[in-house]
This record gives structure tokens, sequence and C-alpha cells, in this order.
């Protein structure tokens, strides 16, 4: 019972599969409430799979992904979708709709009245840094990428959701501000005490997020361990993605 | 008379004719938006059929519009002449650019967006309504532009089939060789195009999201949007106060004709006569080919004139001979127990076919009938209207009979080939002998010195059943029994063709000069 309680997503012998190609090969993994997982991983290893396994965009072709204890195909999907944030690259927003309506969206959709709506984005606002009355009725397309990204992340914590899916969410920010934004998401996900499932190819992102790292390769899961336990491994794949970490260090 | 007199004179029903214009277009898109646009969505969602239809609706707008107005005529429900016709087939235009833009649109909505939204956990239809449809609408309204601007086109040919609009001024115009008509139809129709283009334009750059003028976009999307209600409003507002004005109890007959003077004043005749006699009159004139027999076996008409020889030929199939009595005592019993339509007496006159050559040709090389022309066919070019290549007794059998071998032979609108016979474009056409033309343009006509054409001796066709429902019409057509003379009627196609007054007055006149 109280494993339970403390796993918030539970992926079990989990096989996805594509006319024929393996995307994922037997993946166990359990992520605990409260923690901001991260996997890591080059293009084609299966970690935005995984994510997207997670809320129901995928199924798995065998085993199966609990989350809250609930196998995800017994979840009704919109329910399921309603309880996770989703952020992507360059934050998915919706171009026609306002910044706010943007951020509003999942409340809005839960059929939340406009005025509790409306205080919840300006709260959320702030705390991604965004002053309400300044950026509420612009529209995506006059923001700036990083401001994107916020915004993105503000509609993800919209419902107040225990689970956020995060998939290179700062993959497309230039290197000052995806530094700045890393750091202020760790504050954030550490005050509001979220769980988080964070995807990236970048080692650097996944040492300052993680409390621990899930290495991934061709489907499979090869490591999953703290920050400083990963830097200690001696594990080939590691050795190789530190080495580019070595050369990025002395080349600034 | 220039143009601005012109328009000065008949801007009434000039504006009449834009209505009818407008409202046929309105309507068509509005019925094309309410099909198109929902086939489209399923054409995204079902991609086996995607194929299948978008390929039905591409061969729909390959047809060339007059042929499907054809194909429309005989059909049951939506077919017949007048608005529903037209009405059917500017839908059937209208729907490819709409479901092709529809399809295009949804399916081109940046697909991280789409996920975005399946992912915050909107259902199919939240995400169809907030996000594919709202982001596909630059695309959709780009269709239905496109979509108008051909209907407002092919709306023009609606007057064929009798379903008004400025397509009316278009054929009159070329009829009658009248560039005020053809100037004021085919310039209002151009400017309705661009117009509508116009406005659906800035319609549609309210869709375009990437674009960065939201401030700006606000004023000019009320602006588009008060201008598109002012014109539904308005134009709701003229047709309702321009249809259905009968009352009941008063006698209604469909009144028809063909698509040249002749026949329109013929049907005129009948028409004011009718409209003496407290009957309502519905003028469906100016249709084509073989509509009019079309619409009076199906009863959207009551009423049009004919000539024998056409019935005996072109609707009874039987080889033409050269007794006028036979011809006419064979159409009148076979139209009665073939399609229980009752032939009139004979109008006084007839309407054969005229082998025209420029009177200068004529005397110059002493030419009076058709054999005196046989030897200079080989350097002659001639020109046929469409329906004298097509039928048996026309150009096949006719050249066979005087054995006439042109160097060239156009097929060109009837009402052309008089002018394309002076302006030396051809030098020989098939016309009619009671055509105003002939002597205003000095052109001579060849006697048919081997009695090749068939008798055409024109009368009124009528449904019996309207003969026993509206006995006023006995009345009218024993009065007009032998009461046209050729020279008559020569005189009184001269009036519109050649002095080119109102066919309305003209007939008004002659009729108070008759007695009738």
């Amino acid at each position: 019972m109280s494993d339970a309680d403390k796993a918030l997503v539970e992926f079990q012998n989990v096989s996805f599969t594509i006319s024929g190609t393996n995307i994922i090969t037997e993946l166990n993994l359990v992520v605990e409430r409260g923690e901001t997982l991260v996997l890591l991983g080059e293009s084609g290893c299966g970690k935005t799979t995984t994510l997207k396994l997670v809320n129901r965009l995928f199924e798995p072709s065998a085993g199966e992904v609990r989350v809250e204890g609930k196998t995800t195909t017994a979840w009704d999907p919109i329910a399921l979708r309603r309880r996770i944030g989703y952020v992507i690259q360059e934050g998915g927003l919706f171009p026609h709709f306002t910044i706010a309506r943007n951020v509003g969206l999942v409340p809005a959709l839960a059929g939340w009245e406009p005025k509790r709506i409306d205080e919840r984005v300006q709260e959320l606002l702030s705390l991604v840094g965004l002053e309400p009355g300044r950026f509420g009725d612009r529209y995506p397309r006059e923001l700036s990428g990083g401001q994107r990204q916020r915004i993105g992340v503000a509609r993800a914590l919209a419902a107040d959701p225990p689970l956020l899916l995060l998939d290179e969410p700062f993959g497309a920010l230039d290197p000052l501000t995806r530094a700045s934004l890393q750091r202020e998401f760790g504050d954030l996900t550490k005050r509001l005490s979220k769980t988080a499932i964070l995807v990236t190819h970048d080692v650097r992102e996944a040492l300052i997020l993680a409390r621990r790292i899930g290495l991934m390769h061709k489907g499979k899961l090869l490591l999953l361990d703290t920050p400083e336990q990963f830097l200690a491994s001696d594990h080939q794949q590691v050795r190789a993605y530190l080495e580019t970490l070595e050369l990025k260090g002395g080349d600034q | 008379m220039s143009f601005w007199q012109f328009l000065q004179l008949n801007w009434s029903e000039l504006l009449l004719l834009v209505r009818q214009h407008v409202v046929l277009v309105f309507i068509a898109i509005l019925i094309a938006v309410v099909i198109g646009v929902p086939t489209g969505i399923l054409l995204t969602r079902y991609r086996s059929l995607r194929g299948p239809v978008l390929g039905i609706a591409n061969v729909m707008q390959t047809i060339p519009s007059l042929a499907l107005f054809g194909f429309l005529i005989p059909l049951p429900f939506i077919g017949g002449i007048g608005t529903r016709t037209a009405l059917v087939a500017l839908v059937l235009y209208s729907l490819l650019p709409i479901i092709r833009n529809t399809v295009t649109g949804i399916l081109g909505v940046d697909p991280n967006v789409r996920e975005a939204a399946v992912a915050m956990g909107m259902t199919s239809g939240q995400v169809l309504r907030q996000v594919e449809l709202p982001l596909a609408m630059g695309v959709i309204v780009t269709g239905i532009r496109v979509a108008t601007v051909i209907a407002v086109g092919v709306t023009t040919i609606a007057a064929a089939v009798g379903a008004g609009g400025l397509g009316v001024y278009i054929f009159r115009g070329l009829r009658q060789y009248d560039n005020n008509l053809l100037l004021a139809g085919a310039l209002s129709a151009a400017l309705l195009a661009l117009a509508a283009d116009f406005f659906l334009g800035l319609l549609q750059q309210q869709f375009s999201f990437e674009a960065k003028h939201s401030v700006a976009g606000s004023t000019v999307w009320k602006l588009a949007l008060a201008a598109a209600v002012l014109i539904v409003v308005v134009g709701g507002l003229v047709w309702w106060r321009g249809g259905g004005s009968t009352s009941a109890g008063v006698a209604r007959v469909s009144v028809g004709s063909k698509d040249f003077t002749e026949s329109a004043l013929l049907a005129e005749i009948a028409a004011q006569m009718l409209e003496k006699r407290g009957v309502s009159v519905e003028r469906r004139f100016e249709l084509g080919g073989n509509l009019p027999h079309e619409a009076l076996v199906n009863g959207t008409l009551d009423l049009y004139p004919e000539y024998t020889g056409t019935s005996y030929t072109a609707i009874l199939h039987h080889t033409p001979i050269s007794d006028p009595r036979a011809v006419y005592e064979q159409v009148k019993q076979e139209y009665a127990s073939k399609f229980n339509i009752e032939v009139s007496q004979p109008l006084g006159f007839e309407n054969t076919f005229a082998m025209l050559v420029r009177g200068e040709d004529a005397r110059r090389l002493n030419l009076k009938t058709i054999s005196d022309a046989a030897p200079q066919a080989p350097r002659w070019r001639a020109g046929f209207g469409q329906d004298f290549m097509s039928r048996a007794d026309g150009y096949p059998g006719f050249s066979k009979a005087y054995g006439l071998k042109f160097a060239e032979v156009r097929e060109m609108d009837l009402s052309l080939t008089y002018i394309a016979l002076s302006s030396r474009q051809v030098d020989l056409v098939a016309g009619n002998s009671t055509e105003g033309r002939i002597a205003t343009l000095d052109l001579f006509q060849l006697a048919d010195d081997q009695h090749y054409f068939p008798p055409y001796e024109a009368v009124y066709l009528v449904r019996q059943d309207s003969l026993t429902r509206v006995p006023a019409l006995q009345e009218v057509l024993a009065k007009l029994a032998n009461g046209i003379s050729t020279d008559e009627m020569r005189r009184l196609n001269y009036e519109i063709d050649g002095n080119k007054r109102d066919p309305k007055g003209v007939v008004k006149e002659w009729l108070a000069k008759r007695g009738l």
C-alpha cells in the first residue's frame, strides 16, 4: 500500500512497437512522488515515447504503465491527461489564443468559473516571472522564445496537476536563457513539490535538475541513479556523455 | 446610345439582375459551405475516403457549366429549369475548393499544437472546434473565396436555364449584338467578383495568426463583419420584397422561349395577351437548346413558341419532308399522343434556315441559289450555330444534299454569325429567314432550290392540362392563328435587333395596333 502511495508512475515490463520496430523494450521504472526524474539519451532512444506512454498518447504493446496505481488503459484518457501537465519544446502554445487563454486552458476545460480562472492565470504568470498586466492580452507570436517557454510551464501547472511531463522544454533556447530557466524551474518544482519527468539530451541539464537520471539507449534503460552516482559510474555510455561535458568545459 | 445613357435608362433592371446574381451566389455558397466543411472534416478523419470524394468533386468541376446544366434539366427534384437547377450546379462547382481547403487546412495544423491540445486533455470535439478549425480557418476561407469568385462567373451561365442574373444581359447582348448590354452584364459580373474577392480577402486576413497585426486587425475584422452583415440584411430585404407576391386564386402560366429574339418576341406576345386576361405570367425566356421542350414535357413550362420543322426532325426524329400540311398534321398528332401537348394553329409565317452570304458577293458572283454557290464553297469559310451543326437536318444532311465542301467550318454562337459574316470572318452562314439584320447588314438569302429544308411554320406548343386549367390560353391561341405574316415578323425582329428597342414595348405597341 505504502509502496503504491510512494510511486506516482510505474512502468512494468513495458514494450512499445510500431509496425514491427521496437521503440521501447522491457522497460521497468518507478517514479516517486515529489522527485524530478530526467530521462537522458540521444535522439531516437525512446525517451519521448516513454513520456507519451504516461499520458496515454501511446498505449504499451506489452506490459503496463500505472499512474497513481491505475493502469493507463483503465483511465479515462481525458481525465488522465487533465491530471498531468505537459510541456514541449517552444511550449506548443496555441497561436490563436491570447497568453491568458493559453494559460487558463485546462481550468477552462475543467469548467472553472471565469473569475477563478482569471485569478489563477495572474498567479501563474507571476510565478513564472511575467507581469500579468503586460502579457495576458498578447499572442504567442509577440513573445520571445524564453517567454513562450515560461508560458508553456505556466499552462502545464494551471490546474495544479500532481505530475509534470516535459519534453526537451529548454532545447530551443539560447544558452543564457536556458541556464536561467533551468535554475528557475529547479526552484519551482522544489517549492511546489511537483513530480516531474523531464526528457533531454543535454547531460548538463540532467545534472542540474535531476534527483535521479535515467540513461536510455536504443529503447532500453541502461542506468537509473542519482547525479552523484551517475558522475561516478564507469558505464561506457555514461563516460561518453561526461567526456562531451569535459570537452565543452575545456572550450569555455 | 452611349453606355452612360444605357445605364441611366436601364439601371433598375440592371440592379434587379445584380440582385438575382448576388442571391444565387450567396445561397449556393452557403449551401456549399454547409455541405463542404463537414465533408472536409470527415475526410481528415477517414483517410480512405479522401481519394474517392476529392476525385468526384474534381470531376464535377471539370464538367463545362453548360453541359452540367444540360445533365440536370431532365432530373426529378433537383432538375428542371430555373433557380433550383442553377443552385444545384453552382453548389456542385463550389464544393471542390471548399472541401479541399478544409482538408488541407486541418491537416496543415502544426502537429505539435495538435498534440499539445490532446495532451492538455481536450476531447476530439474540443480539439476540432477550439484548435483545428480556428487554425485552419484562413485556408478554409481561401477556399470559400475561390469558390465564390468561380460561382460569380458560373452564375452568368445560369441565365441559360432561366435562373436570371447578369447572364441575361450577356446572352441578350450577344444575340442582339448590343455592346451596351454585354458591357453592363460582363462589367457588373466582374465588379461583383472583385468585390467578393476583396471582402473575403479581408476576412481571410483575420485568420492568419502568424502575421503581426493583432491590434489593427480587430478594426478591419469589425469592418468586414459590418459589411457582411449589411450585405446579408440588404440582400435579404430586397429578396423578401421581390419574391412571393402571388395571391391564391389567380391563374398562373409559365411561358418559355428559346434563346433568340423571335422566340422571345412570340413568347412575350402570348405573355402580354394572357396578362391582359388576368392571368399571372411567369416568364422563363431565353432557354438554350432543347431545354424548352424538356421543361414543357416535365411541366415546368406551360407554353412556348416552336417551329413545326424543328419538332418534326429534332424532337420526333423524322426524316425531313417538304409538305407543310403533312408535317403539321404529323407533329400535332404525335405530340398529343406522346407528350399530351397541344399544337396551336400556325401563326402565319415560316422561319426556315436561311443560307446567307454578303450582298456584295451575291451581286459580284451573281448568286441566287444555294446550288449557284456550291462551286465557291471550297474557297469559303462557313459559320454555323451549335444548333445547326448538331441536328440531323442541319449541316451534315445539308452539305451532303448540295455537295458542299467548305475550306473551313466554324461552330459559333448563332447570334454572332451575322456579324461574323458582315465583318468577313466567314463567307457563308446559316441564319433565320425572319432575322431583322438580314436587311440592315446587307446580307443576301440564297434560295433553297432543292427544297432541302423542311417547312418551319411557327406555332405555340401548350400542355393539354394547362389548356383545361387556364381557359384564357385557348382564347389567346385562337386569336393568334394566322395572325403574323413573315414581313411583320421581320419588322418586329428588326425593332429589337436593329433599333435596339425593348421587346416589351415593341410587343405592347404591336398588340395595340392589331387590337389584340
